[in-house]
């Protein structure tokens, strides 16, 4: 079942759209639902299928094409980090071995408590600010430090 | 649930304005640049009242345009009047403008700054296109992980629709213009732009045949034009003061500022806007100089599907589409990737070539095979397990991705390696020799 927010939130989305084009709004739609829920489950996926009258594999489709929607539990808190190549010449190795080493996770899993997961992501397209990593597909860190990233990690305590 | 009112306002741009000819960010050196009281003040959207009310011809406006020498500032360098001739005059039913943002090219990040710090002007540029090519909705894509940047722009969206700059009827004409934000979300191919119009239409991101050209089948099958932010931000200026005016800040072939990316070993990564032409060298020290008092050892001018260069090639240049092309690689989107005397050349390609591996949407064989298996060959050097033959090998199969695939990615991914091997062969060698990198030891 899709919250009456979220329907409030893919009905703006469909007014950016010709009315018989539904579909145009999968994208916002899967990314409102999994803001909201925290991962999209396959549920969720076919809750936006019938939601905007599409076939489930047209959601599916697109929900497993693009790299920022989540099809497992990632925890309260997603740690998104580049290590492309303007990041990596501002060694975000070290921040990848360091994360790691505090979380107690390597990549694609969750801590035991269920707080965090962190994710290798590709070019987040901020490289001026590298060594950089993103929460929740939403808030951009820059400029990172180790002691940059103790703090961010305590703020999300 | 309409979008909030308010002005998302952001921090002041931290690079050193002094020698930069601000024109797509031009309201840098104001104290709330991305507002629309700021760019009215500036002059904003007096341009756009004046084609609309004094009736001016889509022509006139289009041989401005082709006059300025604007060229497309996504990466291909197409010139963008001449795009805007090819959308059909007459049409009967609904085009569309599309504007790409999203920009996921390691290294470009340029597009980002004109939507925090300038984003009516971006707005402006679009209304102005739409009403020359009688688009009377557009749609501007905005890359994924930049979600702030796409808040900001639905804000100056809904800033620009309260005072009657977008909407219908448009300072009392008959003119209509509908412009609406997209958020992508995760995926580099859709920079690419039948991919993206695919994206828009809610759809997996795999580019199209061409043709046709968007120009003649675009968004929901629909004539169409795509021009990347910067060059729709470059039109109102470009109008206010005429072609010539932006033809001259520029060099032959290459009219108008341009936005350098700059990122990797400097001491003050971020964006410069600049004259074309302007010596690689002068770019560099702006950037203040390769970090740590280092050598310069190598340049990624424009992305990662450019060619990379030596130092001393890169020195030698100038910073346009003439320049880098005589040089040896092109000006791409402007996405300079510095590289100093510490940097491992294999492992440089390799975190390249994974990227390609991992963006590559999977349509045409050669690039959704070819991609990985040059991945798979360079970690096996850096793993201490290559054979010389594979500096062969890894030529060949790049050979017959690139000018094999639907779409330029599969030449995008072929680039780096062919020209990584090339200028720096001996580290590959080296590496394939020794087991491990020539310049780090490790």
């Amino acid at each position: 079942m899709l919250s009456k927010e979220s329907i409030e939130k893919i009905e703006y989305e469909l007014t950016k759209y010709p009315e018989d084009q539904r579909r145009a709004a999968v994208m916002s739609a899967l990314r409102i639902v999994q803001t909201e829920k925290g991962w999209l489950s396959p549920e969720s996926i076919s809750d936006v299928a019938q939601y905007l009258g599409i076939p489930e594999i047209a959601a599916l489709e697109v929900a497993t094409f693009y790299n920022m929607y989540d099809l497992e539990p990632v925890g309260e808190h997603k740690i998104t980090i580049c290590t492309n190549i303007s990041c990596m010449l501002r060694n975000s190795d070290e921040i990848v071995e360091h994360l790691q080493k505090k979380l107690g996770v390597g990549f694609n899993e969750v801590t035991k408590d269920g707080k965090f997961c962190l994710k290798e992501g590709e070019c987040m397209g901020a490289c001026g600010g590298a060594p950089l990593m993103s929460v929740n597909n939403t808030k951009m860190h820059e400029f990172l430090t180790v002691e940059k990233v103790d703090e961010i990690l305590k703020e999300l305590e | 649930m309409a979008a909030k009112k308010s002005t998302k306002t952001a921090k002041p741009v931290m690079t050193d304005l002094k020698g930069q000819t601000l024109i797509t960010l031009r309201t840098l050196k104001e104290k709330n640049p991305a507002s629309l009281a700021t760019y009215e003040k500036l002059g904003g959207y007096q341009q756009l009242k004046r084609l609309i009310t004094d009736k001016v011809k889509a022509i006139d406006v289009i041989n401005q345009v082709k006059v300025s020498g604007l060229r497309g500032r996504g990466g291909a360098g197409f010139p963008t009047g001449l795009k805007w001739s090819f959308m059909p005059r007459y049409f009967d039913g609904t085009k569309y403008l599309v504007c790409n943002t999203d920009e996921g090219e390691p290294g470009t990040f340029k597009d980002r700054d004109i939507i925090r710090y300038n984003p009516h002007q971006l707005i402006e540029g679009m209304a102005i296109a739409a009403y020359t090519l009688g688009a009377e909705v557009g749609y501007n894509y905005i890359h994924g992980e930049i979600w702030a940047e796409y808040e900001i722009f639905e804000s100056a969206l809904a800033e620009a629709r309260e005072a009657g700059y977008i909407g219908k009827n448009l300072f009392g004409s008959n003119v209509n213009f509908d412009l609406y934000a997209v958020h992508g979300y995760g995926a580099y191919i859709c920079g690419e732009e039948t991919a993206l119009i695919e994206s828009i239409e809610g759809k997996k991101g795999q580019p199209r045949f061409k043709p046709p050209f968007p120009a003649s089948y675009g968004v929901f099958g629909k004539p169409t034009n795509v021009n990347n932010t910067e060059s729709y931000t470059s039109i109102p200026w470009i109008l206010q003061h005429g072609g010539q005016a932006f033809a001259d800040v520029g060099v032959a072939a290459s009219g108008g500022s341009k936005l350098f990316s700059v990122s990797g070993h400097v001491e003050k990564p971020g964006n410069y806007e600049v004259n074309m032409g302007m010596p690689f060298t002068e770019l560099l020290a702006m950037a203040g100089g390769v970090w740590k008092g280092r050598k310069l050892k190598a340049v990624i001018p424009g992305g990662p599907s450019t060619a990379v260069m030596h130092a001393e090639a890169i020195l030698e240049a100038t910073m346009d589409y003439n320049g880098l092309g005589k040089a040896g690689s092109s000006l791409g989107a402007g996405s300079m990737i510095v590289m100093d005397e510490t940097t491992c050349m294999v492992k440089a390609l390799k975190r390249l070539s994974y990227f390609f591996y991992e963006e590559s949407c999977g349509q045409c064989t050669p690039c959704r095979e070819g991609t990985g298996w040059v991945y798979r060959v360079i970690k096996r050097i850096t793993d201490g397990e290559g054979k010389m033959e594979d500096l062969d090998l890894l030529a060949d199969v790049s050979n017959n991705i690139s000018g094999r695939t639907i779409c330029a990615l599969g030449d995008a991914a072929a680039t780096p390696v062919l020209s990584f091997i090339k200028h720096f062969r001996p580290e590959f060698e080296y590496y394939i020799q020794h087991g491990k990198s020539m310049v780090d030891g490790k």
